[in-house]
């Protein structure tokens, strides 16, 4: 497998200027002549699929979802960060890439990351252009506030739905060219494979979710944009249909996967219920600028939070961090709030939770201003909870949210696969080991309006358009694949629903492969999923038939996947022996108990190779250098 | 606790469709309603069952994808909330519970609670945006926006694209779908130069999809989950009106 980063020459701050002027074009009257497929409606696909509709080419656009507005992007919360300085606070294009190198942990690639500050500045424009509502000063500029712990404040925000507003402004461009006849939307179509003909990416295998329907789709370039991986543990914030299939098939048809052992845990969440729990709901961060975390001091200690009195209470983090107290960053608040329940001084009816307390704040500040600050949070707590934050301290626990691993890509956004392409979140390129508070709005949009549709003019210049059709051979081949694999899953005459599978995998990378990694742990794991795994293909059953709605049929797909994924991350977490960001292996710590890197044996991004289902995969590296951010090691006392 | 459920089971948008009964038993009150639902289905699998179709996917109460009807009303008992927000404390130990698909004719039952809504996406394609290419955008901060506007146009843009206000009125009207989008980009400068050709594109969308007419029976606002205002309504007519007494006709869109 070839890495080839294709970073193009000159200081950081130049490189994408230089290479828009290098990249080949297409002329306006050709564009028309290439299809292009784009997976995905979220930011990134909507926003991708729109912009190449723009430019001329013919795009088809597909979404498993009965509409593009519904994909996940829909549901962040708290905002998109841009290096604008409207603040005059000492912002900069230069900072943002600085503070996102940093906040990576030195696993990203500087040239990626520069470029994404760059473009943030674009997207505001664009995307106040298209109305997206952002909150604004009473003199009517833009507002701004900081987030994640961020020295400057630099994310913009729509209340807490900044992501709804985001994606709807994106959906909205794309319905346009909808409407222009440029993009083709097959919505409630799921890409369950890649068409790979003599190494290069030339369409894709589907099944319309509504008739059963399997169909090809034949193209010039296919843009892969469908998301995050968090649900391999079953339990996240992620929606319940986010699922790991598209890129799991194109990675098993050959595309890298980069560091897919990144994955990133959000601190405040409300924690599970009980064994029906279906999704962890995130609560948004900006809660820790005023309510102050703690346990009981005695693990035995079952009164109820208000009946402790403060001298049995233990802010752990005020203690641990003084300087930094309740903001310390998401992997370091989430990491102790773990060792807390772990040792017994869990909180709530199943012991699983710490408490996020804002008796003080109330005390400091009045009820009316928390409320104002907090309202809809504390609202939305209740409602799920039945428990009023105004009178009890909340209980929050951390949960997956984001993850930063993905399909490799070089500079251009191409996988290893010539022709196949990847954005958003799927890809892996610019968050490296841990992603900062209100990046990944920006990603999305950075890749989906700036950067891909410029990028594959550079690749479709040397193709001739429209070479390969449905009717080659190939297709004939991923269309019996895909079809065999459904009637093996609708074929197994077992008793227990997919998701009661999907719930046991969860369960074992939660417990190995999740906050802390362990040697031992990830061996116990690479030896649980390949047995689960037969036991799934064994004792699943699938109701119904492939015609149709069947959304049993789709869920047991979704979870095949994850069961053969799965593997690979724990592969990736064994191997990257050292800890960084979010990957934590508490065999390297530093002497105050945080994740101590090996920038000596691990400044690279490791991309696996796939040799075959329970097959030990091959690891290949990208090695990462730092000339403008040089590594430091994170301190937060 | 133990409910009984009057499901609306249909195979396809072919099949006529019935009520069929289900048990939901040790249910408990910290689960949400889709969670009790996953809980029957997973026990109807069990038993060699089919298990009751709904959409769904974040759980919370943003994506639109959710929503049926309990016992008549969008979404369940508890206002402002989605379904897949509500939590099963709402309701008593023994309750008995009839669940139907939104039903309208523009959305064909794909199966059992599941409708498409696809003609949402067929009004917003007709004019529901503002017509600017990427790239071509002003200065972000270069125009500002006064904050009650940009309020107000936040307040309308809220809509979730769930379709209770559908659901909920008597002539099956999306009038408040369509009017919570004209209304978020009226408001706004950027969404001025387009305004009264959006609205009559839109409207005229609206109406050959099939949707019925406002007669201001006000059952959306009520059902509506994001709280969105029939004023909008009333705001989308005074712009039908102008825009069909005064605008001139546009040139066909492209």
């Amino acid at each position: 497998m070839e890495l080839n980063a294709r970073i193009p020459d000159g200081p950081v701050e130049k490189k994408w200027e230089n290479h828009r002027f290098e990249m080949k074009l297409v002329n306006p009257a050709n564009k028309r002549k290439y299809d292009v497929i784009v997976v995905g409606t979220g930011l990134a696909g909507a926003s991708a699929a729109a912009t190449m509709g723009e430019l001329g080419y013919n795009v088809q656009a597909f979404t498993h979802h009965e509409s593009p507005r519904r994909a996940h992007s829909i549901a962040a919360q708290g905002g998109i960060n841009a290096a604008k300085n409207y603040q005059n606070d000492g912002d900069s294009v230069y900072r943002l890439f600085y503070d996102t190198v940093k906040g990576g942990d030195f696993r990203s690639r500087e040239a990626n990351v520069y470029r994404l500050a760059e473009v943030s500045l674009n997207i505001i424009d664009q995307a106040v252009a298209q109305g997206v509502p952002f909150a604004r000063e009473y003199g009517g500029l833009l507002a701004n506030r900081s987030f994640g712990g961020a020295q400057v404040s630099r994310t913009f925000y729509a209340r807490g739905q900044t992501g709804q507003q985001l994606l709807l402004g994106a959906y909205q461009a794309l319905e346009r060219q909808v409407k222009a006849g440029k993009v083709t939307m097959h919505a409630s179509k799921e890409m369950l494979d890649v068409v790979v003909i003599d190494g290069v990416a030339r369409g894709i295998v589907t099944r319309d979710l509504r008739t059963g329907k399997i169909e090809r789709h034949a193209a010039d370039a296919v843009v892969l944009c469908t998301g995050g991986y968090s649900n391999v543990f079953f339990l996240s914030t992620n929606a319940q249909k986010c699922n790991v299939t598209a890129t799991w098939r194109a990675h098993k048809r050959g595309a890298g996967f980069a560091n897919p052992c990144f994955t990133q845990i959000h601190p405040t969440c409300i924690p599970p219920s009980g064994e029906y729990q279906s999704k962890l709901t995130l609560m948004s961060e900006s809660l820790r600028n005023d309510g102050r975390i703690w346990v009981p001091k005695d693990p035995e200690d079952k009164r109820k939070g208000n009946d402790i009195p403060e001298d049995e209470r233990d802010y752990y983090l005020e203690r641990l961090y003084p300087s930094f107290g309740n903001l310390t960053p998401r992997d370091i608040a989430s990491r102790r709030a773990k060792e807390m329940v772990d040792k017994g001084h869990g909180v709530g009816p199943l012991e699983n939770g710490v408490f996020l307390d804002f008796k003080h704040a109330i005390e400091r500040l009045g009820k009316d201003t928390v409320a104002e600050r907090y309202g809809n949070l504390f609202e939305m707590y209740e409602r799920i909870t039945g428990e009023d934050p105004y009178e009890r301290p909340m209980r929050i626990f951390p949960a997956p949210h984001y993850t930063m691993g993905g399909l490799w890509v070089d500079y251009d956004l191409m996988t290893t696969v010539p022709g196949l392409f990847a954005a958003g979140e799927a890809n892996f390129s610019d968050h490296g080991a841990n992603r900062l508070g209100a990046s990944a709005l920006m990603q999305g949009l950075a890749d989906g309006y700036f950067v891909v549709p410029l990028t594959i003019g550079n690749y479709l210049a040397d193709v001739t358009p429209g070479t390969v059709d449905t009717t080659h051979a190939a297709f004939s081949d991923v269309e019996r694949d895909v079809t065999d694999r459904q009637n093996r899953l609708l074929g197994s005459d077992g008793s227990r629903s997919a998701a009661s599978f999907h719930r046991e995998l969860g369960g074992i990378m939660w417990e190995h492969c999740g906050m802390v990694r362990t040697e031992e742990g990830l061996r116990t794991a690479l030896q649980r999923i390949p047995e689960l795994r037969e036991q799934f293909w064994n004792e699943v059953r699938v109701p119904g038939t492939g015609e149709g709605l069947n959304p049993e049929l789709e869920q047991a797909g979704r979870v095949a996947d994850f069961l053969e994924f799965a593997e690979v991350m724990c592969w990736d977490a064994l191997t990257r022996d050292e800890s960084c960001g979010a990957h934590y292996r508490p065999e390297h710590v530093t002497d105050e108990g945080e994740a101590k890197r090996d920038d000596e044996n691990f400044s690279h991004a490791a991309v696996w190779e796939f040799t075959g289902v329970g097959e030990e995969p091959v690891r290949h590296t990208e090695e990462l250098e730092f000339p403008n951010v040089p590594p430091s090691q994170r301190s937060y006392k | 606790m133990d409910l009984k459920l009057n499901v609306w089971r249909q195979s396809g948008p072919d099949d006529p469709g019935r009520f069929e009964s289900y048990e939901a038993k040790d249910i408990s009150p910290d689960m949400s309603f889709l969670e009790m639902l996953d809980v029957v289905n997973e026990r109807l699998l069990e038993e060699d069952g089919d298990p009751i179709a709904f959409d769904h996917d974040c759980r919370e109460g943003i994506c639109g994808s959710c929503g049926m009807m309990i016992d008549g009303v969008p979404h369940g008992p508890k206002s402002m909330t989605t379904v897949c927000q509500l939590h099963m404390r709402s309701f008593e130990d023994g309750d008995e519970l009839t669940l139907e698909p939104f039903r309208a004719s523009s959305f064909p039952v794909l199966k059992d609670l599941y409708v498409d809504r696809t003609p949402f996406d067929t009004i917003i394609a007709s004019g529901g945006y503002i017509s600017v290419r990427t790239g071509s955008a002003k200065e972000a901060n270069s125009e500002p926006v006064r904050k009650r506007d940009a309020d107000a146009a936040f307040d309308a843009a809220a809509c979730i694209g769930c379709a209770a206000c559908v659901a909920a009125c008597p002539n099956a009207s999306a009038m408040l779908f369509t009017a919570s989008k004209v209304a978020h980009l009226a408001h706004l400068p950027q969404g001025q130069t387009e305004r009264y050709s959006r609205v009559l594109d839109m409207i005229d969308t609206h109406d050959s999809e099939g949707f019925g007419n406002c007669t201001n029976h006000g059952a959306c606002e009520n059902a509506c989950p994001k709280g969105i205002s029939v004023d909008y309504i009333a705001q989308l007519n005074r712009d039908l009106f102008k825009a069909t007494v005064t605008a001139q006709p546009e040139p066909a869109r492209g």
